[in-house]
C-alpha cells in the first residue's frame, strides 16, 4: 500500500514537477501566513509579527527546499539535470565527444569480437563430459601429424590398456538418391565406439553396435539433428526406416541430440560403422585396412595421465615386426603423436589466433591510453568551470557526481556503439574465417569479454574523470579561478606526453607486424603454382551407383564402367563451346581435398625393400599437364597411348627425379605406387613441380599416372576446363554436358582455379585484414592523440607564443617549437615501438612467408608511414601557434 | 536561564502528528500550534521537520492530504489519519508506554 503511494506519489510529481513545486511553495507560505496571523492576534503589529513569523520560520527558501526535496524522485531529477548537463557538456564538445566515444568503441567492440572468436577455439573447453580425456592420435611422419591405417588402430585398441575407448574416423560423402537432383551429404564413417569416446549418446534411438562394425554388417545410421529436421522435418518414426544412399539401403537407427558439435568434421550429418575387412589384416597389407587415411581419438581411463598414455603408446609403436606384422608404410618407424583434442583442433590456427589476440590486446590499450589522454585534456580545460561552481556553493559531492554521470554517459555511449561493433565483428569475423577454422558454429559474442572490456574503459574513464574535481576541493577555489586563464604549461603536460609516446609506440608494434604480414602475402601471391591458374575451371564429379560396384561374379566391371562413364563425359566436356582443352584428375592442386587421400607409397627398383617415401598419386587422364599448363621437362606426360593395355606408365615430379636418381636420366627406371604386388610403373617423363596443399607448402614429390592404368578406378574425380572466355560463364553448360552422359551422378564442387587459390591462402590473408585493421586503428588513435596534446599544449601556451612572437620570434620558429614537440615525443615512442617491434615480430614469425622478421622494406615503410601521420598530426596546431597574433593574446589577459 | 521551549523529542514527532490528527483534520500550521498548546510550550515544532514528516505520513499511507479553505477563508492543506494511520498511533503509542514505564523504571529504582 504505501510502496503503491511512495511509487504513485513519486511518479506524479516526477511528471508534474510544477504542481509538486507550487503546492510545496504554497503550504509553506500558508505556514507563514498563519504564523503571522497568529502573531497578530496576540497584539503585534503587522510589521513585529512578520518578523517573529520569520523568525520562527527560519530561511523561507531553506523549508520550501526542504520540502520539495523530500522522496526518491528528487534524486532522479538531480539526475537528469546532471545528465542533461552531461549531454550538453558533450554536445558543445561534439569532437572531444565523437573522438572518444569511437575510440572506446572501437577499443570495446574489437577486443570482444576478437576474444568472443577465439574463446571457443583456444580456450573454451569442447563441449564433451571430461573433454580434457579425449587424446587425437596420429601417425608421426617427417615429424609432423599423418593420418593412421585401420591396421594400426586395431592393434593400439588392442594391446593399449589406458583407454577407455578408442575410434578412428574418415570422411564419408554418400549421395543421397531418391531426390529430384542427387544430393551429396557429408557425413563420416566411424568405429562403434566413436560417440562413446565422445560421450555423447543419441538423443533418439540407439548408439552403433560393436556387431554392427564388420564388413557385410548391417548397414545402418545415425542422423544430425539438422538433418533430421531438414529431410524428415523432425518425424520421430524415421526409426528404422530405409534410406538410399549410394544406390544402398540403410537403416536409420538414431539421431543425435540438437547441442550435439561434431568438432572433428564440424559438417558432418550422418555417421554410419566404417566395416573394414580384418580377416586377412595380419597377412594382406593390399588392402584398404592398411592405408594411413583415418584419424584417430581415443578417451583416456579416468585416473591415467597423458603422460602415462604417451609412454604406453610408443611402446606398442616399438613393438617387433613378428609380433605386430605391419607394412612399410605403418611401420611406425617415428612413432605416434598425441596430443588433447583441443590442442589438436587448434594447432594449425594457434600462432595465428594468439598473433591477433596480442594484436587486438595492443588495440585496447592504446584506445584506453587515447581515452585517458582525451580525459586529461578535457578537464585541464574545465579547471576554471569547476572553480567557479566550487565557488558559487557546489559542494564536492555534487562535482564529483557530475563528472562520475559524464564518465559514465561517455561509457555507456563508447559500451552501447562498442557492442554494435562486437556484433557486427564477430559476423565479419565468421564472414572471413578461413575454412578450416575450427568450431566456428560456436562463435558468438561472449557476454564475459564485453563486460571486461566495458568494465576496464569505464573504470579508466571514471577514475581520469575524477581526478581534477578532486584537485578542486583540496586546493580550493581561488588558485584554480587565478589560473583559469593560464600561462604556462602544467604538470600534466608531461603525463599527457608519456601517454602519446607510449600510444605511438605501441601503434608502430602494430604497424610493422602487418607490415611484415603484408609482405609475406606478397611473397606468396607470387610464387610459382608450377601450373597456369588463369581461366581455369575446376569442377568435382563423383560416381554413386551399383553399376559401379565390384562383383565377385564380374571383378573389375565396376571399375571399368566409371573409367567408361569419365572417359565419355570428358568427351562431352570438350564438345562444349567455349571449352579450349579439358582433362581430370583424382586430385586437384590447391583444391581442399584432403591430400593424405591420394598419397601413397612409392618404392623405386633401386631401393631398399623397407624403404620408401610418400607421393602424391594423381591418376590423369592424357592431355592434363596441356590442360593445366605444367611443363614437361624431359620425355612425355601421360597421353593417349596409355591405355589400359599398354606398359604401365609413370611420369615424376621435377624434384622427386632429383633427389631419387641425381645426376641420373630417371627415364625408364621402374617403380611401385601403393601396393607392391602389381607390375612395375615405367617412368616415361619429368614435369615440373606443382603446389599442392598450399601456396607456402614444398610438397613437390609427385607420381603421375593414367586413370587407364592404375590399380584401381577412383570414383571422384577433378575436371579441369581451359576456357577461352570467362571460365565461370561454361559452368551450366559443363554441367549439362556431364549430366547428359548420365543424369544421376552429383557434381560436387565448381569453382575457378583462381577462387580455390584465394581459399588456400584464405587463412594468411584473414590475419593479415585483422592486422591492416588494428594498424590502421592504432595509426589513428596515435595521431589523435598526438594532435590532442599537441592543440592542448599550444593553447596553454598562447600567451608565451604571443610573448614569443612579439619578441621577435618568427612563423617559421613557432612552427618549428610545436612541431620539434611533437617530433620529439613521435621519435622517443619510435625508439620504443621498435624494441616493441623487434619482440612482436619474433611472436608472428612463424605466420611469414618468405619474409625475414627483420625485412628491412616493411621496417622503413612503416615508420615512414607513422613519421608522415605524426608530421600531418602535429602540422595543424603548429599551424596555429605560428597565425597566433601577439596583440590579441596579450590584450586578452 | 533555560529557554522554556525545546525541540520535539526524536522519533516522537510522527506520533505527535498522529495523535495530533486523531482529533480531527488540520493544517501544518495549525498541527504545530496544537502540539505547542497541548504540551503548554514545552515542545516547540520545527515547520521545515513538520512539513518534511507530513509527506514522509501520507506517503506511508497514513495521512491524507485536501486543499480546503480555513476559517479565514485561506485555502490550505489539511491532513487527516487514515485508518492505517489510526492503527499506527496505536502502535506507537503503545510502544512509547513501554519504553516511557521503562525509563521511569530505571529512574525511580535506588542507587
Amino acid at each position: 500500500m504505501s510502496l503503491w503511494r511512495q511509487l504513485t506519489y513519486g511518479l506524479r510529481r516526477l511528471l508534474d514537477r510544477s504542481q509538486a513545486d507550487n503546492d510545496a511553495d504554497e503550504e509553506v507560505r500558508q505556514y507563514f501566513e498563519e504564523s503571522v496571523a497568529a502573531w497578530q492576534a496576540r497584539g503585534l503589529t503587522a510589521e513585529d509579527a512578520k518578523r517573529a513569523a520569520r523568525l520562527e520560520l527560519g530561511n523561507m527558501t531553506v523549508v520550501r527546499e526542504q520540502v520539495r526535496s523530500y522522496g526518491w524522485e528528487n534524486a532522479v531529477r538531480t539526475f537528469a539535470s546532471d545528465l542533461s548537463y552531461a549531454v550538453r557538456q558533450l554536445r558543445s564538445h561534439p569532437g572531444f565527444a565523437t573522438v572518444s566515444v569511437l575510440t572506446l568503441a572501437l577499443g570495446i567492440g574489437a577486443s570482444t569480437a576478437i576474444f568472443s572468436a577465439v574463446d571457443p577455439i583456444l580456450f573454451e573447453p569442447l563441449p564433451y563430459p571430461h573433454a580434457s580425456r579425449i587424446l587425437t592420435i596420429w601417425n608421426r611422419y617427417l615429424g609432423a601429424r599423418y593420418e593412421l591405417s585401420f591396421g594400426t588402430y586395431r592393434e593400439l585398441a588392442q594391446r593399449s590398456r589406458s583407454f577407455e575407448s578408442m575410434t578412428i574416423f574418415e570422411p564419408w560423402q554418400p549421395a543421397l538418391t531418391g531426390g529430384v537432383q542427387p544430393e551429396r551429404l557429408e557425413g563420416q564413417g566411424v568405429s562403434a565406439s566413436f560417440f562413446h569416446v565422445l560421450g555423447v549418446a543419441p538423443a533418439l534411438g540407439r548408439d552403433f553396435q560393436p556387431s554392427e562394425d564388420v564388413l557385410g554388417g548391417p548397414k545402418v545410421v545415425i542422423l544430425s539433428d539438422r538433418l533430421w529436421e531438414r529431410l524428415f522435418h523432425g518425424d520421430r518414426g524415421i526409426l528404422g526406416r530405409p534410406i538410399r544412399l549410394d544406390d544402398d539401403s540403410f537403416t536409420v537407427i538414431g539421431v543425435m541430440p540438437r547441442s550435439f558439435r561434431d568438432v572433428l568434421y564440424s559438417s558432418a550429418d550422418l555417421w554410419t560403422p566404417a566395416q573394414y575387412d580384418t580377416r586377412q589384416i595380419t597377412k594382406d597389407f593390399s588392402g584398404p585396412a592398411w592405408g594411413n587415411h583415418l584419424r584417430m581419438v581415443g578417451r583416456l581411463r579416468s585416473g591415467v595421465t597423458r603422460a602415462q598414455a604417451i609412454q604406453e603408446l610408443s611402446q606398442i609403436a616399438g613393438t617387433p615386426w613378428q609380433d605386430f606384422p605391419r607394412p612399410r608404410w605403418a611401420s611406425l618407424r617415428e612413432g605416434l603423436i598425441v596430443d588433447s583434442l583441443q590442442d589438436d583442433i587448434a594447432h594449425t590456427v594457434r600462432p595465428a589466433l594468439l598473433a591477433v589476440l596480442g594484436a587486438v590486446i595492443l588495440v585496447l590499450t592504446i584506445a584506453c591510453v587515447n581515452v585517458i589522454n582525451l580525459l586529461l585534456a578535457r578537464s585541464a580545460q574545465r579547471r576554471g568551470e569547476f572553480a567557479v561552481r566550487a565557488a558559487l556553493g557546489a559542494s564536492k559531492r555534487r562535482i564529483v557526481r557530475q563528472l562520475i554521470t559524464e564518465s559514465l554517459l561517455l561509457a555507456l555511449l563508447g559500451g552501447a556503439f562498442g557492442l554494435g561493433v562486437a556484433l557486427a565483428g564477430v559476423r565479419v569475423l565468421i564472414a572471413l574465417s578461413p575454412p578450416g577454422l575450427p568450431r566456428v558454429d560456436a562463435i558468438t559474442v561472449d557476454a564475459v569479454a564485453f563486460a571486461f572490456a566495458f568494465a576496464i574503459t569505464t573504470l579508466i574513464g571514471l577514475v581520469t574523470g575524477l581526478i581534477p574535481a578532486l584537485h578542486v576541493s583540496r586546493e580550493g577555489v581561488r588558485p584554480r579561478l587565478e589560473q583559469s586563464s593560464r600561462r604556462t604549461a602544467g604538470g600534466h603536460a608531461w603525463t599527457r606526453g608519456a601517454l602519446v609516446v607510449t600510444e605511438v609506440a605501441l601503434a608502430l608494434v602494430l604497424l610493422v607486424s602487418a607490415g611484415l604480414l603484408q609482405h609475406s602475402m606478397r611473397r606468396l601471391l607470387g610464387v610459382d603454382t608450377g601450373f597456369n591458374p588463369a581461366q581455369l575451371l575446376t569442377m568435382e564429379v563423383q560416381t554413386s551407383g551399383h553399376q559401379f560396384d565390384d562383383l565377385l561374379s564380374a571383378p573389375g566391371a565396376g571399375d571399368n564402367s566409371r573409367r567408361r562413364f569419365f572417359r565419355q563425359a570428358l568427351e562431352a566436356v570438350r564438345q562444349v563451346p567455349g571449352v579450349e582443352q579439358a582433362a581430370f584428375t583424382s586430385l586437384l592442386p590447391l583444391s581442399d581435398d584432403p591430400s593424405w587421400v591420394s598419397t601413397y607409397g612409392a618404392h623405386f627398383e633401386n631401393d631398399e625393400p623397407q624403404r620408401g617415401r610418400n607421393v602424391f598419386r594423381y591418376a590423369v587422364s592424357p592431355g592434363y599437364c596441356r590442360t593445366m599448363g605444367i611443363a614437361i621437362l624431359s620425355g612425355r606426360c601421360i597421353d593417349e597411348h596409355d591405355t589400359a593395355t599398354a606398359l604401365p606408365a609413370a611420369v615424376l615430379s621435377a624434384s622427386l627425379a632429383r633427389s631419387q636418381f641425381p645426376g641420373e636420366n630417371p627415364i625408364g627406371k621402374r617403380l611401385h605406387v601403393g601396393p607392391d604386388d602389381r607390375p612395375w610403373f615405367i617412368v616415361v617423363g619429368v614435369v615440373g613441380d606443382v603446389k599442392q596443399t598450399s601456396l607456402a607448402i614444398n610438397e613437390p614429390d609427385a607420381v603421375y599416372l593414367s586413370t587407364e592404368q592404375t590399380w584401381f578406378a577412383d570414383d571422384t574425380l577433378s575436371f579441369v576446363i581451359r576456357a577461352r572466355g570467362n571460365a565461370a560463364a561454361l559452368v551450366p553448360a559443363v554441367k549439362a554436358a556431364v549430366w547428359s552422359v548420365d543424369k544421376d551422378q552429383p557434381i560436387v564442387r565448381v569453382a575457378t582455379m583462381e577462387g580455390l587459390m584465394a581459399i588456400t591462402e584464405a587463412q594468411r590473408r584473414f590475419v593479415l585484414i585483422l592486422f591492416e585493421a588494428f594498424g590502421l586503428i592504432a595509426l589513428v588513435l596515435a595521431a589523435v592523440g598526438l594532435y590532442g596534446v599537441l592543440s592542448g599544449s599550444v593553447a596553454e601556451r598562447t600567451r608565451e607564443i604571443g610573448v614569443r612572437a612579439a619578441l621577435g620570434a618568427t612563423r617559421r620558429d613557432l612552427l618549428a617549437l610545436i612541431l620539434g614537440d611533437g617530433m620529439r615525443l613521435t621519435a622517443l615512442g619510435m625508439t620504443l615501438g621498435l624494441l616493441g617491434a623487434a619482440a612482436a615480430s619474433r611472436g608472428i614469425v612463424s605466420l611469414l612467408f618468405g619474409t625475414s622478421a627483420l625485412d628491412p622494406a616493411s621496417w622503413l615503410g612503416m615508420v615512414a608511414l607513422l613519421g608522415a601521420i605524426a608530421v600531418l598530426a602535429c602540422c595543424v596546431p603548429a599551424w596555429r601557434a605560428a597565425t597566433v597574433d601577439p596583440a590579441v593574446t596579450l590584450r586578452a589577459e | 536561564m533555560p529557554d522554556p521551549t525545546t525541540d520535539v523529542i526524536q522519533g516522537t514527532l510522527d506520533m505527535l502528528i498522529l495523535k495530533t490528527l486523531s482529533l480531527g483534520p488540520l493544517h501544518g500550521f495549525g498541527i504545530a500550534r496544537r502540539v505547542e498548546q497541548v504540551s503548554r510550550g514545552v515542545f516547540k515544532v520545527n515547520p521545515g521537520s513538520l512539513l518534511t514528516a507530513l509527506q514522509r505520513l501520507e506517503r506511508a499511507g497514513w495521512l491524507d492530504a485536501e486543499w480546503r479553505s480555513t476559517e479565514n477563508s485561506r485555502r490550505a492543506k489539511f491532513y487527516s489519519l487514515t485508518r492505517a494511520g489510526r492503527r499506527q498511533l496505536e502502535i506507537e503509542t503503545a510502544e512509547w508506554s513501554r519504553r516511557a514505564g521503562a525509563i521511569g523504571r530505571l529512574l525511580r529504582q535506588e542507587g
